[in-house]
């Protein structure tokens, strides 16, 4: 039976009259890694700081290794890895310095961690920038030591905050291999994140979040099979033509459309998806996909359905 | 919701921050040495004896002399105003420092205490080496008549704390690098001029010298120049007392400010 790392119940986060977070609860166990996808102002950012006892819980319960965050900080704090949204790396520092630093904040002495230091810096590929500035560094190699100093105390959770979010796409693909390397090490991870791909690759769960509140929770491809089903139909078409088409899906049946200005969504269409794409007069103007993360994402936060 | 203890709660992370200040300090060794070095030297030659040529005091010392113990509690306060209020300031704020720390077992009142402890270790720095110089010139300036002038540089923990905290407080409120005009311009740079380390206070009027009681320097100042001349005074017990107390209500000050900046 595997534990549960992080616990929270019905926790409640009030800023004055704004409500930032209203009652989320939510398990992470051991060994998994459990994403918080949601729009800018969906809360998640403010559970991360209440599970880093960086923010105080308003309401409800929030345990990390079994320990109270409100109560223990310290104690919780010790056993957690956070990779903030926007690099705190520290410019009066070396690379290496910044991990040994850090580590020492952790009452980890230098000879205690030079292994583990040489390790991560290995991993991450910054060996041969050990002395190097920190402000001389690009931003996927700062991002690759934050990473790195979040793991210089082994921690059993490692909390990452939009890790690849302003990294061009090669400096965040080395990244995920970097996070799929330490999840097939048994690294707990608890991820947010505004990449649909990097959360379906990435988690073994996840949740979105929309206005302090989880909307739904399961595992990445449950999710899309469930909410957007495996295709979906993408029509640009003229107003009559698409409308005649429309009018051959079955009505109910779990098909889905959704307008959005000139572009239409046919969610659960099936076989009537698949004669529709080839009726269409011109057929760069109908796409027929699988159904993805983006889709379920934008079906629960974002627009009003069709039907 | 849990209570926030009014007392500080500090561990041994206080003195991890003040490692970490260390190490980044110890980096730039050189140009940081330099600034040191250099700064009494200039203040000597220039105040000391190209203006003190045209100083008489009643008590008939020379001007130099009269300012010796004004550049031992001056200088000093600047290292720790300097370091805590923009230092602690780029830190907290455009370095994401104090976020970063805050993220480990260390805590906010951790992390203040680290601070001034650092702005107080830099201000005794500072203090010692204009000390040094003060008793190299000896032989030609004759700054220092006692030995128990030595004693300027433990009682100079106390005026490190005080203004290490009172600009710590005020990083902890401004908004903006901008802001800081308002700290030098109304509290340091008042206190660098009304502190008593340029003229003597006793023949100016008594309006005056009840303003003087309240400002922080001129305790240090007093303090030191009846160290430096060996002539110790009860008045001087006083004086620690005040900034003693002084101390304690702003590092507590501090503490609560930064929290709130910082936990929300």
């Amino acid at each position: 039976m595997t534990s549960v790392l992080i616990e929270a119940r019905g926790l409640v986060k009030h800023y004055g009259d704004f409500v930032a977070v209203d009652g989320v609860s939510f398990d992470i166990r051991e060994g998994e890694c459990f994403g918080v996808l949601g729009p800018n102002g969906a809360g998640k950012t403010t559970t991360i700081r209440m599970i880093t006892a960086t923010s105080p819980v308003t309401q409800g319960q929030l345990s990390v290794a079994g320990l109270d965050v409100g109560t223990e900080p310290r104690q919780v704090k010790a056993v957690l890895g956070v990779v903030p949204q926007e690099d705190n790396l520290d410019p009066d520092l070396l690379v290496r310095q910044n991990l040994e630093v850090y580590a020492r904040y952790f009452g980890l002495g230098r000879e205690r961690v030079r292994q583990r230091i040489d390790e991560a810096l290995a991993l991450f590929q910054l060996d041969d920038r050990a002395r190097s500035n920190v402000d001389d560094l690009s931003g996927g190699m700062k991002r690759r030591l934050t990473i790195a100093r979040a793991l210089v105390n082994d921690p059993r959770v490692l909390i990452l905050d939009e890790p690849t979010t302003g990294l061009d796409p090669q400096a965040r693909h080395l990244v995920w291999q970097q996070l799929r390397l330490l999840k097939s090490r048994g690294v707990t991870m608890l991820l947010t994140t505004h990449y649909m791909e990097e959360a379906t690759h990435l988690c073994d769960r996840l949740v979105i979040m929309h206005r302090g509140r989880i909307l739904i929770e399961g595992r990445p491809h449950d999710l899309i099979a469930e909410v957007a089903g495996p295709q979906v139909l993408e029509l640009r078409l003229p107003a009559a033509e698409r409308d005649a088409l429309l009018a051959e899906f079955p009505q109910g049946d779990g098909v889905s459309m959704e307008q959005v200005e000139d572009l239409t969504y046919v969610f659960g269409g099936g076989r009537a998806s698949l004669l529709a794409a080839e009726r269409v007069s011109d057929p760069h103007r109908a796409h027929l996909r699988p159904g993805n993360m983006e889709d379920v994402f934008l079906l629960l936060t974002g627009r009003g359905l069709l039907d | 919701m849990t209570a926030i203890p009014f007392t500080p709660e500090v561990s041994t992370g206080a003195f991890r921050v003040w490692q970490r200040n260390r190490d980044a300090t110890l980096r730039n060794w050189k140009t940081e040495f330099l600034g040191i070095a250099i700064e009494p030297f200039a203040i000597i030659l220039a105040l000391g004896l190209a203006l003190g040529r045209f100083v008489e005091l009643e008590s008939g010392e020379e001007y130099v002399e009269f300012l010796a113990p004004g550049l031992l509690a001056l200088f000093p306060m600047f290292a720790a105003t300097f370091e805590c209020a923009w230092g602690s300031y780029v830190r907290l704020e455009m370095q994401g420092t104090y976020e970063s720390i805050i993220a480990t077992p260390i805590s906010v009142d951790d992390v203040i205490t680290g601070e001034i402890l650092w702005g107080t270790t830099r201000s005794l720095v500072n203090g010692s080496y204009i000390l040094l110089v003060a008793f190299l010139l000896n032989p030609w300036l004759h700054m220092v008549d006692s030995p128990w002038a030595v004693l300027a540089i433990p009682v100079g923990v106390l005026p490190g704390l005080l203004f290490s905290s009172i600009s710590i407080s005020f990083a902890s409120i401004a908004r903006a690098m901008s802001h800081f005009a308002y700290f030098f311009n109304l509290v340091i740079n008042p206190m660098f001029w009304f502190g008593g380390a340029f003229f003597p206070f006793d023949d100016l009027p008594r309006w005056f010298q009840i303003v003087g009681w309240f400002v922080p320097l001129k305790h240090v100042v007093d303090i030191y120049r009846g160290l430096i001349a060996g002539e110790l005074a009860w008045s001087m017990l006083g004086s620690l007392a005040w900034l003693a107390v002084a101390t304690v209500a702003f590092y507590l000050l501090a503490v609560r400010l930064m929290r709130r900046r910082l936990i929300h």
